[in-house]
């Protein structure tokens, strides 16, 4: 099977620092892949660079064969790449069918198209098949959804994703600030993409979290990656050893193992 | 197991609103009425204490007083109109009441020479309010782009630009008035669709004025003056425009969350400009209507009531920060504002007294929407 997304040797520099240090990275369809790592190991540089945040020095990405350079983050999301952060891309003065037709409006013709104002009716109707196809219910779409919890956004988000028919997810430390029965709907929620064929990449510090959903993970440790691991195969004890630096297959093995 | 997490989910929308206590609700429902029960409190206290100081002689709700009104708020409707849009899109324009100067001279200055030139009356008028909403759009792409892309604060940009403004419109008027238009455009200004006479031998008469004298003259009534039928179909423009369509759906997307906005392919820049474009036209539109309301041009007629639109626009609900707001809002909250500033004036209360009561209310409407925050919860951080 051929990957969806592959990066090779990726390098990205701040300055004299190297954030990204060489850094392969495949993603095949239908898979969840954790990116792990302390504060500063750079795997949020990495992910910022697929999404068009950032450019990359050195190295490509390929995405669904193609070489593709995202300028803008606009422009990953328009290849199918959405990154889902936390709160930062909803309104939250806006109902959830206006949050997930965000700049993408659907309008009716009248008079001859004279007129055209927003279809709301049907923006809701498609927001709610959108929600119910993940299995989420909200007591009431038609209202701004700063009143729904962080959790509830959060699923909005991502079914807005889906909606658009996202081709691969990147998900920021999805289940931070969250309550305990949010976060497992969230993990619920990726384990539902994953089965529809979306992968998804999943960044995140909660151990428990990586090893419920992913089933690969890689870690990276000042700017490299130091392995990479079916999930299944490993054990927290084992990943934290790499996250510190106490582990490194790059030095073991000479070169980085990869077991995908 | 899938079955299990599914039913978390149907317990996590449960955490919504719908958890609201009955007495949350109630106050929910009141802070969002509120305004339209205070102006028909307004009006009601009005028309029973104009009755009582005056021994039943003034009537509060005549025909003639509720027209003085609207004409009252049109200039000051038109500017909060504009202001609307860019409170809602999270910016502030400071340079509407001198923009309304500067297009009343403009249009002064377009019409007079029109017509000096030969062009007959109403293709003059027409120059005239091209020429100021041209002048009105010209300060407000000023203003566009420097927010937008020099991104220089909405505060600043619009507060410096003002006082340019200020100086052209008094440069161009060469003092402050712009006289010498042809006699005919006062009708533009003050004529209406409908003059009803009361009374025996009077009745209602459609677009023409009746040639009336005499006591039937202090009986004539204007009904729906043009400049007030002109702002009402700008005010249809805009409700339409807010509401529904996809330009208003971005000015509260980017209220809200510019970040959000920019993520999603809105074009933001292009949008913030076109608001103060928005913003600085409708002025114009003030402009020109003042200009035929007084047959001429003034270069300070706009600065006063810059700040009564803005009390207009908060009265009305709209968020100083940005993403939420009505056009139906600002139209109450105009009114709210002209009902207070005539029943004073009806009651012989000293005019100084307007400004206190307006003062008060617009701290009172804020501290009502306020309280609905905390009630809702507006930035839930769970």
């Amino acid at each position: 099977m051929d990957p969806i997304l592959s990066i090779r040797g990726m390098v990205k520099r701040f300055g004299g620092l190297v954030a990204v240090n060489s850094v392969d990275l495949d993603v095949y369809p239908g898979e969840v892949v954790a990116l792990l790592g302390d504060n500063g190991a750079g795997k949020s540089t990495l992910i910022k660079c697929v999404s068009g945040v950032h450019q990359a020095d050195e190295g490509s990405i390929d995405f669904h064969g193609q070489r593709v350079n995202f300028s803008r983050p606009i422009d990953a999301q328009r290849q199918g790449i959405e990154t889902i952060y936390q709160d930062l891309a909803l309104a939250n003065n806006l109902d959830v069918g206006a949050n997930i037709f965000l700049g993408r409006e659907v309008q009716k013709r009248v008079l001859g198209g004279l007129f055209r104002p927003l279809n709301d009716q049907y923006m809701l109707d498609e927001a709610k098949a959108a929600l119910d196809a993940l299995e989420i219910h909200f007591p009431n779409l038609a209202q701004p959804i700063e009143s729904l919890s962080g959790g509830q956004r959060q699923a909005v988000a991502i079914a807005r994703a889906v909606y658009w028919e996202a081709k691969m997810m990147i998900m920021d430390e999805p289940t931070n600030n969250l309550g305990v029965p949010e976060q497992r709907k969230v993990l619920e929620l990726i384990r539902k993409l994953r089965d529809q064929g979306v992968p998804v990449v999943l960044i995140s510090h909660t151990l428990p979290d990586v090893f419920a959903v992913s089933d690969r993970l890689i870690v990276m440790h000042r700017g490299r990656k130091v392995t990479e691991k079916k999930t299944s195969e490993t054990d927290t004890q084992e990943v934290v050893q790499y996250m510190v630096g106490a582990l490194d297959d790059t030095h073991e093995g000479g070169e980085t193992r990869g077991t995908a | 197991m899938a079955e299990r997490e599914s039913r978390a989910v149907i317990e996590m929308g449960a955490i919504g609103p719908t958890a609201m206590s009955s007495s949350k609700k109630f106050i929910l429902m009141l802070s969002k009425v509120w305004a339209w029960v205070f102006l028909g409190a307004m009006i009601l206290f009005f028309i029973v204490s104009v009755q009582i100081t005056s021994d039943g002689a003034v009537n509060f709700l005549t025909i003639r007083n509720s027209q003085n009104i609207l004409v009252a708020i049109t200039p000051v409707l038109l500017l909060g109109l504009g202001q609307t849009f860019v409170i809602i899109g999270k910016g502030i324009d400071l340079s509407v009441g001198w923009v309304m100067s500067l297009t009343s001279v403009l249009a002064a200055l377009a019409i007079r020479g029109a017509f000096n030139d030969g062009i007959p009356l109403f293709p003059s008028v027409v120059i005239g309010l091209a020429a100021a909403v041209a002048g009105g759009a010209l300060v407000g792409l000023f203003n566009g782009v420097m927010i937008a892309k020099l991104k220089v604060p909405a505060f600043i940009v619009t507060l410096g630009s003002s006082f340019i403004v200020r100086g052209v419109a008094l440069l161009m008027a060469e003092n402050t008035t712009v006289s010498g238009l042809p006699r005919g455009i006062r009708d533009y200004g003050n004529n209406a669709l409908v003059y009803y006479i009361r009374g025996e031998g009077g009745g209602l008469y459609f677009l023409e004025r009746p040639e009336v004298s005499g006591p039937l003259l202090r009986n004539l009534d204007r009904i729906l003056p043009y400049p007030v039928v002109l702002t009402a179909f700008v005010v249809a423009i805009a409700i339409y425009a807010l509401r529904s369509t996809k330009f208003g759906r971005h000015t509260y997307a980017i209220g809200g969350n510019t970040e959000a906005a920019v993520r999603t392919g809105i074009p933001v820049d292009r949008h913030i400009i076109m608001l103060y474009v928005m913003s600085a036209s409708t002025a114009g539109i003030a402009g020109f209507l003042s200009t035929l309301r007084f047959s001429a041009g003034s270069a300070v007629i706009g600065d006063p009531l810059l700040l009564s639109s803005i009390a207009a626009v908060i009265i009305g609900g709209v968020s100083l920060f940005g993403g939420a707001g009505t056009v139906v809002g600002t139209v109450i909250g105009a009114l709210i504002v002209a009902v207070l500033t005539t029943g004073l004036v009806m009651l012989n209360v000293q005019p100084f007294w307007q400004f206190i009561v307006v003062g008060t209310v617009v701290i009172l409407a804020v501290i009502i929407d306020q309280s609905r925050d905390l009630i809702v919860g507006r930035a839930q951080s769970d």
